[in-house]
């Protein structure tokens, strides 16, 4: 069913492509210039193998619970407790592991599954008993805060077992032996998914160009995928030149995947983007708007479940300061990778850059010697800043 | 009869004269002239979408001097009014059909919520209690200044509203039909207000759909119709027949703004009983009073009634229970009882409903067309519960073109489409969970005359098509253009069915009037 209007418009579609673009790439950009600006600022030393690894390991629980965080402001709402919940789950964590002596795999089970319970009480509230999420999680941030000192009894519990400790400390097994100091298999690793991500790329440019899909133009996607290449290996190299790839490196990845296809591909993923677009909408097309937003939360808690346990591992202890402020990175992330305030809008590679923007930012400017004062002045400048372009980009 | 005052020899205080003002392409008012006299009580009447709050709005500074043509001379003068604070300091109060007081404040504080009296900003109770108090007595209410809003019923609301207005120095007093949700008592109470206040020289204009109260009040009736002005006429001349003024309300010619259909009517399909729907607040309010209705194959039937009868929550309330609490009856589809408990269930028993407010009910309008096409059946373009992107992509460029949506592709944000073409979004998003039954709730609302026709073609398809088809509309024209079967609804139950062929407008107002009357 095609009309003559079709065709007079399809020239029309290649401008509209930048402008729709330009607010995914633009973030890209601005990690770029970020890291140029600092790998320059500090002569160097922040795209050392080393730093490098740092950033990664420093970074990897905002991202993960980013992630979670992500979907709860799309569907419209906010979660402040996740420091909290995070410090928490360390908490009973390190109370199971340390003082009853509970094997790492059945003591980090047991913590999910408590993140999720702690996360479907809140979501309870919200979403069946409507009761403005702010609120809600503002009282989670209290109790559980609470409930941690009380786990604590207000002392550091640790260490961990060694094996614990290798979810946030570890490197992932050498299978090849190498001289040179390279790791070749996780070289290899990451080698690996750039191929499969630029393959991935060129078969779905391909079915689109099969059905008359309008995509981006030929120069721009090659152009594209040999940056996706070169930077992806450029960064693999540096990993394996270091350690290899952490461990953490892994969990990160497969879940930003995840959730990745999750939030763009799948039924209930698009539901979710509806009930922040309009729920009233999304509630009369048949959308199980409150069932949904119930497990928005329940998602968030066990990632922030997670993200505790990375943190305890790599503290190699539960204290009583872990996870505080935590939940300010991980909003500042999503709201830097442009998720809307008011829901409905937000992406997985959005707020995964948002987190490693702040992440770069923290870890460049404490290399220049930036005191904790001014480096809080300059992150909350670049988190309305970044909010700013968003909001002036969308009114053009 | 109205009171014979003597004010025929009196100035005009208000004179409109060629106001035109249009919406994109709608034009609203065309060359309307409205004067009203020194002292007068001037009855506006009109079908909705006559233009008659357009017209109050250009008045009061709504819509300011510029965005429409035409002058108005108040007092004498010629008045700009750029928005509604300039229009009150002349007098001129508008007090609108939602009220707009603040439920958890008191009288008082409702009353003099922009202009308290106070002694260095700081508010003197004690002289906005003295204040409060006589502007009650003025209104015949007899509650104390403190007492909240949000304890007096809808009557009493009303009266606070007018306080309100008396308290600005009122010279000409709107109302937007004020009784309309009031009961015969408070209404005859409002009535006798006016009265009052036209004794004590305030002028007035109500606009009203109850004819009764307007030939009881009224000394002059102004009757507008599609835009303009249809005349206006004296009531002092000798007594107004109802039935005049309904013959000038509505228009006859129905030329061909109809596509022609050949009805093929089938078995019944659909059928609701004894329904029954009370108000989500107010719990003893019932707003739909067991109320049963049968919709054949291929018929269309529309449901008419005034603003406020009962229509949209009759809809909504069975599709899945998306509006009221308390719901009870039995919905059957093809002679068997249906669950329509819930919008998802009632979607799965073949049922759609159009809602009046696409903006608000109807579209993510942050989002492409694509995303809101599938919106509704994203189980029809995915496998496993993974979307197909390419196949979405063909459901929705197929509607497009079915539909003759207007727009760049279909990657194009619906909040950025016209009336119309969002309005076919919302009807694509429907049709691609292909039900038996369609419940369209004032599908051409606020949509130009080309998109109107092309939305009842759409109509007549899905009707050749052997679905059954609800249409709800405040348009009369448009019910006895397209429909087979009408019925009229007021006051939460129908009160009259009037076929097709014999359908006019004055049988179905005379229809609503009647129970009006009562």
């Amino acid at each position: 069913m095609s009309t003559p209007q079709e065709a007079i418009t399809a020239p029309k579609a290649a401008t509209g492509f930048w402008k729709d673009n330009l607010r995914d790439y633009g973030m890209l950009i601005s990690l770029v210039v970020i890291v140029i600006f600092f790998q320059v600022a500090t002569g160097g030393v922040l795209l050392k193998p080393l730093n490098i690894t740092n950033i990664v390991l420093q970074n990897s629980y905002i991202v993960i619970m980013a992630l979670g965080m992500l979907m709860v402001i799309v569907t419209g709402h906010i979660d402040l407790s996740v420091g909290s919940v995070a410090g928490f789950i360390g908490a009973v964590a390190a109370m199971l592991m340390v003082q009853y002596n509970f094997d790492f795999v059945t003591a980090s089970l047991l913590c999910l599954v408590l993140g999720g319970a702690i996360g479907a009480i809140q979501g309870y509230f919200v979403a069946y008993f409507k009761i403005p999420s702010f609120i809600v999680t503002l009282a989670g941030m209290l109790v559980f805060r609470g409930f941690m000192i009380a786990v604590l009894s207000g002392r550091s519990i640790g260490p961990f077992d060694p094996t614990f400790q290798k979810l946030s400390s570890g490197f992932i097994p050498e299978l090849i032996s190498s001289d040179g100091g390279l790791y070749l298999t996780s070289f290899i690793l990451g080698l690996l998914l750039a191929a499969l991500l630029v393959w991935q790329n060129f078969r779905s440019r391909a079915r689109r160009m099969l059905h008359d899909v309008e995509t981006e133009p030929m120069a721009f996607f090659i152009g594209k995928n040999i940056v996706v290449l070169a930077a992806i290996g450029y960064v693999a190299y540096l990993i394996a030149s270091h350690r290899g790839l952490p461990n953490v490196l892994i969990i990160m990845g497969v879940l930003i995947v995840a959730y990745g296809f999750f939030t763009n591909r799948t039924i209930i993923g698009r539901q979710i983007y509806a009930v922040g677009g309009n729920a009233r909408a999304a509630e009369l097309s048949g959308i199980k708007t409150t069932r949904l937003v119930f497990w928005t939360f329940v998602n968030m808690g066990v990632l922030a479940a997670l993200g505790g346990l990375v943190v305890a591992a790599r503290l190699n202890s539960a204290t009583p300061k872990a996870g505080t402020g935590f939940e300010l990175d991980v909003i500042a992330a999503c709201f830097i990778g442009g998720a809307s305030a008011y829901g409905g809008v937000g992406k997985v590679t959005g707020a995964v850059i948002g987190a490693f923007l702040m992440g770069v930012m923290n870890n460049g400017m404490s290399i220049l010697g930036i005191g904790i004062d001014y480096q809080q002045v300059i992150k909350g400048l670049v988190l309305l800043g970044a909010v700013c372009v968003d909001v002036y980009n969308q009114r053009r | 009869m109205p009171d014979p005052v003597s004010q025929t020899e009196k100035p005009p205080i208000l004179e409109m004269r060629g106001i035109s003002k249009s919406f994109g392409a709608v034009k609203a008012l065309s060359d309307v002239s409205f004067t009203v006299k020194e002292g007068e009580i001037h009855a506006l009447v009109g079908e909705n979408g006559a233009g008659k709050s357009t017209l109050m709005k250009v008045l009061s500074g709504v819509y300011p001097h510029g965005s429409y043509e035409g002058s108005i001379l108040f007092e004498g003068e010629e008045r700009h009014f750029r928005d509604i604070n300039d229009s009150e300091k002349l007098g001129i109060i508008i007090i609108h059909q939602e009220l707009a007081l603040i439920p958890l404040m008191s009288i008082a504080e409702n009353i003099f919520l922009a202009n308290a009296p106070s002694k260095y900003g700081v508010i003197d109770r004690d002289v906005r209690y003295k204040r409060t108090k006589e502007l009650l007595a003025k209104v015949g209410l007899s509650e104390v200044p403190e007492a909240l809003i949000t304890n007096l019923g809808i009557g009493k609301q009303q009266l606070v509203e007018i306080a309100k207005a008396l308290s600005k120095d009122v010279r000409l007093l709107i109302l937007d039909e004020p009784t309309a949700s009031l009961n015969e008592t408070d209404s005859a109470a409002l009535l006798e207000l006016l009265k009052e206040f036209r004794r004590n020289g305030i002028t007035s204009i109500m606009i009203s759909h109850k004819l009764n109260e307007i030939t009881e009040v009224a000394d002059r009736i102004t009757v507008l119709r599609d835009g303009r002005t249809v005349g206006t006429l004296d009531c002092h001349e000798g007594p107004v027949d109802e039935d005049e003024i309904v013959r000038r309300m509505v228009d006859r010619d129905l030329e061909s703004r109809y596509p022609k259909r050949e009805p093929k009517i089938g078995d019944v399909i659909f059928e609701v009983e004894n329904w029954s729907v009370h108000h989500p607040q107010h719990a003893s309010r019932e707003v739909v009073k067991n109320v049963s209705m049968k919709v054949r194959a291929g018929e269309v039937v529309g449901i008419s009634g005034l603003m406020g009868a009962g229509r949209t929550e009759f809809a909504m309330s069975v599709f899945g229970k998306s509006y009221g609490r308390d719901i009870s009856g039995t919905v059957k589809i093809h002679g068997k009882t249906a669950d329509t408990s819930d919008v998802h269930r009632a979607i799965e028993a073949g049922l759609a409903y159009v809602t009046e407010d696409r903006k608000h009910l109807g579209l993510i309008l942050t989002e492409d067309i694509r995303k809101n096409v599938s919106l509704a059946h994203l189980s029809g373009v995915s496998t496993r519960g993974v979307i197909d992107d390419i196949r979405e992509m063909k459901v929705a460029q197929e509607f497009r073109s079915r539909m003759r949506i207007r727009s760049h592709n279909v990657y194009q944000e619906t909040g950025k489409l016209s009336g119309g073409n969002q309005q076919k979004v919302v009807l694509s998003k429907w049709l691609f969970t292909n039900p038996d039954i369609l419940i369209l709730d004032e599908p051409t609302r606020g949509i130009d005359v080309g998109a109107k026709y092309e939305i009842y073609s759409i109509i007549n398809e899905l009707a050749d098509a052997g679905k059954a088809v609800v249409v709800i509309s405040s348009e009369m024209p448009e019910l006895i253009g397209i429909c087979d079967r009408i019925m009229v609804m007021h006051e939460g139950e129908f009160v009259g069915e009037v076929a097709g062929e014999q359908a006019t407008q004055e049988n179905i107002m005379r229809a609503i009037m009647r129970r009006k009357g009562r």
